[in-house]
């Protein structure tokens, strides 16, 4: 349990996928131009990567790794992604027309999120780690708490990143380097203030 | 020898439609590999091989692809070109593939590749495309080394591993920037590289 807990909290933090990995760049950089938007992607992000980690957790440990197929990773994690994505927005649409609306047009976008295909990989690589080791993921509830962990970790940074962009609208920015260029310099300053929970250890 | 329609599907990623730079494509492995010069070129031949590879496969089938299940089929191609360059990078160069460790994995998720795909490839024929491939695949490496040159350059003042910055001037109170190896430096400087492209194409008009 305290283990879940410290790799819940340090995948938040310490190792976001943002600023640590940059992964989810490309929506993270498109779709934060306003706060409501960005937490309804931040939301879609954590729902699917909360569906997807484990289930890619459970197929590399009792399917792939007994019988040495780890070769076909790429193409299952994808597969399942794809179709999750394709199964929550169908469920989402006949359930609950108004989040689909709000959520909607991001749906499909996450199936092509590197924080979710990365979410994934990075279990293939921790699940073989020492036990003891705080990164390590040894079951299905470490898997979960990585992968929400992860999923609030990206929200965060994109509403965060939406704030500051909201604010930016009023600045003087230099004309080249309006922008994607500030943004980009911004999310490089947000990164190096996030790197003060590396040593993060509970 | 040829067109100017193929010509511009090769030259125009290199610089006024630079994937990274313009169209904003591919950003999550470009920053990340580019720590060192190395890794980030042999990302960078990957993602051009497999692009270029990607595209013309698509374009071969572009109109046997049923529409409402092409991005799975994209997908599927992608993935299993990714795959097998993974496993070359294993058995040849394995230092640099656990260099890479999953950003290997996510070319599959890379938005160069499913945006040239939609954009290119599932509408223009085989040679167009290959050419487009090869041209957003080299517009992406350009970048990334450009990026891996000044971090590895000012980080650690080596280049490709070796020793760049003679010792005399460490002995006279030079001293490497340990931010530039820092995952931060990397956003910044692709946002100092977008500024000195904007402003050059800016004067051309």
């Amino acid at each position: 349990m305290e283990h879940a807990l410290s790799l819940f909290v340090r995948s938040i933090f310490a190792d976001n996928m943002i600023f640590a990995f940059f992964l989810g760049m490309c929506s993270y950089l498109a779709v934060s131009k306003d706060v409501k938007t960005a937490a309804g992607l931040g939301v879609a992000v954590i729902f699917v990567q909360t569906i997807t980690l484990p289930i890619n957790y459970l197929l590399q440990v009792h399917v792939l790794a007994p019988l040495g197929l780890g070769y076909l990773s790429f193409i299952l994690f994808i597969a399942v992604i794809a179709a999750i994505v394709q199964l929550v927005e169908m469920i989402v649409e006949k359930v609950s027309p108004s989040l689909y609306n709000s959520l909607g047009i991001f749906l499909p976008l996450i199936a092509v999120n590197c924080a979710i295909m990365g979410g994934s990989l990075f279990m293939q690589q921790r699940v073989l780690l020492d036990p003891e080791n705080v990164k390590a993921i040894a079951n299905l509830g470490d898997a979960f708490a990585f992968a929400v962990g992860s999923g609030l970790g990206w929200m965060l940074a994109i509403v965060c990143l939406a704030g500051i962009r909201e604010k930016m609208e009023y600045n003087d920015v230099p004309k080249p380097l309006q922008g994607i260029g500030i943004t980009f310099i911004t999310v490089g300053l947000m990164a190096l203030a996030f790197m003060c929970f590396s040593g993060l250890n509970i | 020898m040829l067109s100017k329609q193929t010509k511009e599907a090769f030259l125009g990623p290199l610089n006024a439609n630079n994937p990274v730079l313009v169209q904003i494509l591919g950003i999550c492995s470009a920053l990340a590999v580019t720590v060192q010069l190395k890794p980030a070129l042999v990302m960078g031949i990957s993602v051009t091989i497999i692009v270029a590879l990607s595209n013309v496969v698509i374009s071969l089938i572009r109109k046997s692809i049923p529409m409402r299940i092409r991005i799975i089929v994209q997908l599927v191609v992608v993935a299993a070109l990714v795959t097998i360059v993974s496993e070359v990078l294993k058995a040849f160069a394995y230092d640099v593939a656990m260099q890479l460790s999953v950003y290997i994995g996510l070319i599959i998720t890379n938005c160069i590749l499913m945006g040239r795909l939609e954009a290119f490839a599932m509408t223009n024929n085989v040679k167009d495309s290959l050419m487009d491939g090869l041209g957003n695949g080299l517009g992406y490496a350009m970048i990334l080394v450009i990026v891996a040159f000044v971090r590895e350059l000012l980080g650690s003042g080596k280049l490709l591993g070796f020793q760049v910055i003679p010792q005399w001037c460490y002995d006279h109170g030079y001293s490497n920037c340990g931010m530039m190896l820092m995952p931060a430096m990397a956003l910044i400087l692709v946002g100092c590289v977008i500024w000195a492209h904007r402003s050059i194409n800016e004067e051309k008009k």
